[in-house]
């Protein structure tokens, strides 16, 4: 009888496809991503050291002006000046902890918790609706909050107003907390689906012991649900405050006012570099503002990874 | 299939070389300008006039050609952007509506050019130079250059209601009697007055705060500071007032009216679109006196306009901006009130040139000119086109333009203009003090023009 081969696997030489043909797959990749990620981001960084401008003298002749463009951010007797850096800096972490880890991922647990294992016309509303906010174009949704929320002519002032509650100017008032509200009514979608799909992967054994063993809801949560979803609460945190720091849509309902107090670093960015079109000073936000992302993005990178080896 | 790429990729190369060969000239013109929106009758002009005519004229030299208006419906703010990022990047259409005071900061960055460097010397051959005096050519002109052709100047004045005037008792009805401040405390005691026999009325709109844009800085900062004395530029050393006594006397009127005394409604000054609704609350009836320009009599309310009042002649009035007292204003004067223009430019970028031009200078033609001054009577940049058939508007000239100043042409100005803004706004949201205010904004002026160039008189 004929000794069985013995094939030897060496995982970290196996490939199917030959090096070099490896490698003319990845070129286009590589190529596509150095045109229009790894250079423009270069350059953005670049001039960020420089004055450049769209308009007025620096434009013809930009200069190297050093690291001025960063220190004028930080100037300390007023960065915190509405229409400053410190104040959008101070609105977007407000934002943030509001609409994303405060409002759209607790809501969004929320709402996957208590449709968890029904069915029925209710769970098919709530999800649509949350889906639907999520996925329409962010003017027209812009347009309709204007339309729900303002003084004179808005929806939700003449229901008030029907109630005998007076008019609030949410808008002028309230802006940080409208455009608060208005993220996590556009954003729960995300987390919600995501949580549903983590709950979805529970497997039922673990509900029927706990069923027989007549574990309450709050045991339930405690000892199966949130240690099962556990690396779902975390991605959906890190990706939606991501999001939620970049997000522009806010900027279509306030324009970041009145008197800049709901102006956050994106909506800031953009009025130096294309309303007053200086993009020496509005690529040196755009380099710190992409810093902060990177380290968000870093952290979420690098949990992922501790969490695939436990 | 590497002739197929190959044919794609010529396909696509020749498609667009070709683009502009064999086929007819096609021009395009924008403005801010909608019809039966903003300036209304701008495109009612260019396009049931000025195109129609000029076509037929080309064909008549055998030419033909083709003229498309693009409507703008966005602020003048971002007219100014769109033209910014189209002209850099060599786009846009080939005439612009312009506004005066651009042209220095848009020239500095050479994304504009003058008309004999797009068109060539020929340019000077039009007839119709002879008739626009040089301080009409100033307008869209920097250094001696000429840009483009103004549609004409404007002045800025007090409109008020008649009506509520009436109502509150100030001018007796029917007796055809106008009501005139002389100082600013004349003009303050009358707000207070509206506001004591008819609280729902808002008395006096003057514009402050960075959302209303360069409105703030002509309709309202100039008009109050003029009133002080002082100019925000000295034209004599070249330096810009950043502290003065002036200005902190135009910062305390704005504070009496928005916080100390609730004559004028500072939300309306800061939410979105806040200038719209100035507009939709003066053609309401809700606002008493509206500093504003010609333009909002002779376009914003007037016939076939969003905000159009029917009886726009009965109910609407003017009266001059008083200084703080009189003899306290700029050169000494009673009154005051300051002019800029627009018009339209070439596109230096413009495959057509000389089309471009032949359009520009045929829709400034007389003939022209009179056609839209039949449909919307102003102050016109060519001396053989008179104001006909609005008193109004003749009258608001003959009266102001002795007293007028303008901006300074200088590539800075805006910048400047926009930390002028800003000044008010904190002063009318009561973020800050009128000396707190005015101290961020000299150190906002020494930070762009530097310090020699900033007067601190206290």
């Amino acid at each position: 009888m004929e000794r069985p081969r013995l094939y030897l696997m060496r995982e970290r030489t196996f490939s199917i496809l030959p090096r070099s043909i490896g490698l003319a797959f990845l070129t286009p990749a590589v190529l596509f991503i150095s045109i229009f990620l790894l250079f423009p981001l270069v350059w953005v960084i670049v001039i960020s050291f420089t004055n450049t401008a769209l308009t007025g003298p620096g434009a013809a002749n930009p200069s190297f002006v050093g690291i001025a463009n960063y220190a004028k951010l930080f100037i300390p007797t007023r960065w915190l000046r509405p229409g400053e850096f410190g104040n959008a800096l101070r609105n977007t972490l407000l934002f943030v902890l509001g609409s994303a880890i405060l409002g759209q991922v607790p809501l969004g647990l929320s709402i996957a918790l208590a449709f968890h294992r029904r069915k029925g016309l209710l769970r098919e509303l709530v999800f649509s609706a949350a889906t639907i906010a999520w996925i329409l174009p962010g003017v027209a949704v812009a347009f309709a909050w204007i339309a729900f929320l303002d003084r004179d002519f808005g929806t939700l002032n003449t229901i008030l107003g029907f109630l005998g509650i007076p008019r609030i100017d949410w808008y002028f008032s309230y802006p940080l907390y409208a455009i608060i509200f208005f993220n996590i009514w556009r954003g729960t979608a995300f987390s919600m689906l995501l949580f549903s799909a983590a709950l979805g992967n529970i497997p039922p054994s673990f509900w029927e012991t706990a069923d027989v063993l007549g574990a309450s809801a709050w045991q339930r949560f405690r000892t199966i649900i949130f240690p099962l979803i556990r690396p779902s609460v975390f991605t959906a945190l890190i990706l939606v405050t991501l999001w939620t720091f970049n997000v522009f849509t806010p900027y279509l309902i306030t324009g970041g006012g009145p008197l800049f107090r709901s102006e956050t670093i994106p909506m800031y960015t953009y009025r130096i570099a294309f309303k007053f079109f200086e993009f020496g000073r509005g690529a040196a936000i755009a380099v710190l503002m992409m810093t902060i992302n990177f380290v968000l993005a870093t952290i979420y990178l690098f949990m992922q990874k501790r969490r695939r080896i436990i | 299939m590497r002739r197929l790429w190959l044919i794609v990729l010529l396909g696509i190369v020749f498609g667009w070389s070709s683009a502009g060969v064999g086929e007819s000239i096609k021009l395009t013109v924008t403005a801010r300008a909608v019809r039966g929106g903003v300036n209304s009758a701008l495109v009612q002009w260019l396009e049931d006039m000025v195109f129609p005519a000029f076509i037929q004229w080309m064909k008549e030299q055998g030419k033909d050609v083709q003229v498309e208006f693009i409507q703008f419906g966005g602020s003048d703010e971002a007219l100014k952007q769109q033209y910014a990022l189209d002209l850099k990047v060599g786009k846009g259409a080939d005439i612009l509506g312009f506004d005066g005071f651009w042209i220095p900061e848009f020239d500095a960055a050479g994304l504009v050019k003058p008309l004999d460097e797009i068109v060539g010397l020929q340019v000077w051959d039009w007839e119709g130079w002879a008739y626009i005096p040089q301080g009409m050519r100033e307008i869209l002109g920097y250094k001696g250059k000429v840009y483009g052709l103004p549609l004409g100047t404007d002045v800025r004045v007090i409109f008020y209601r008649r009506d509520i005037f009436e109502k509150a008792g100030i001018i007796p009805p029917g007796s055809g009697l106008r009501w005139q401040p002389r100082s600013w405390k004349e003009l303050l005691d009358t707000a207070r007055y509206i506001k004591k026999v008819l609280p729902d009325v808002i008395p006096l709109q003057i514009n402050a705060g960075t959302e209303m844009g360069e409105a703030t800085t002509m309709q309202g900062w100039f008009m109050v500071l003029l009133g002080t004395g002082i100019h925000m530029y000295d034209f004599e050393s070249g330096k810009w007032y950043g502290e003065h006594p002036g200005i902190l006397d135009a910062l305390n009127f704005y504070k009496i009216v928005y916080v100390d005394e609730g004559l004028g409604d500072a939300r309306l000054q800061l939410i979105p679109g806040a200038r719209a609704r100035t507009f939709e609350f003066f053609r309401d009836g809700k606002i008493a006196m509206l500093v504003e320009g010609d333009w909002f009599w002779r376009s914003v309310l007037a016939p076939g306009s969003e905000w159009a009042i029917p009886n726009r002649n009965e109910v609407v009035d003017w009266a001059m901006m008083p200084a703080k007292e009189p003899g306290a204003g700029y050169r000494g004067q009673n009154f005051v009130t300051i002019s800029g223009g627009t018009g339209f430019i070439l596109n230096p970028n413009t495959p057509y040139p000389n089309e471009a031009w032949a359009l520009l200078s045929f829709a400034f033609s007389r003939e022209m000119q009179l056609a839209f001054q039949s449909i919307q009577p102003r102050i016109r940049s060519r001396t053989d086109v008179p104001v006909v058939g609005d008193p109004v508007m003749s009258e608001m000239a003959k009266a102001l333009l002795p007293y007028t100043t303008v901006r300074p042409m200088l590539p800075g100005y805006p910048q400047i203009s926009y930390q002028a803004q800003l000044m008010t706004e904190r002063v009318v949201s009561g973020l800050m003090t009128p000396e707190e205010a005015m101290a961020a904004y000299a150190d906002a002026l020494a930070e762009l023009v530097g310090t020699e160039n900033v007067i601190r008189k206290r």
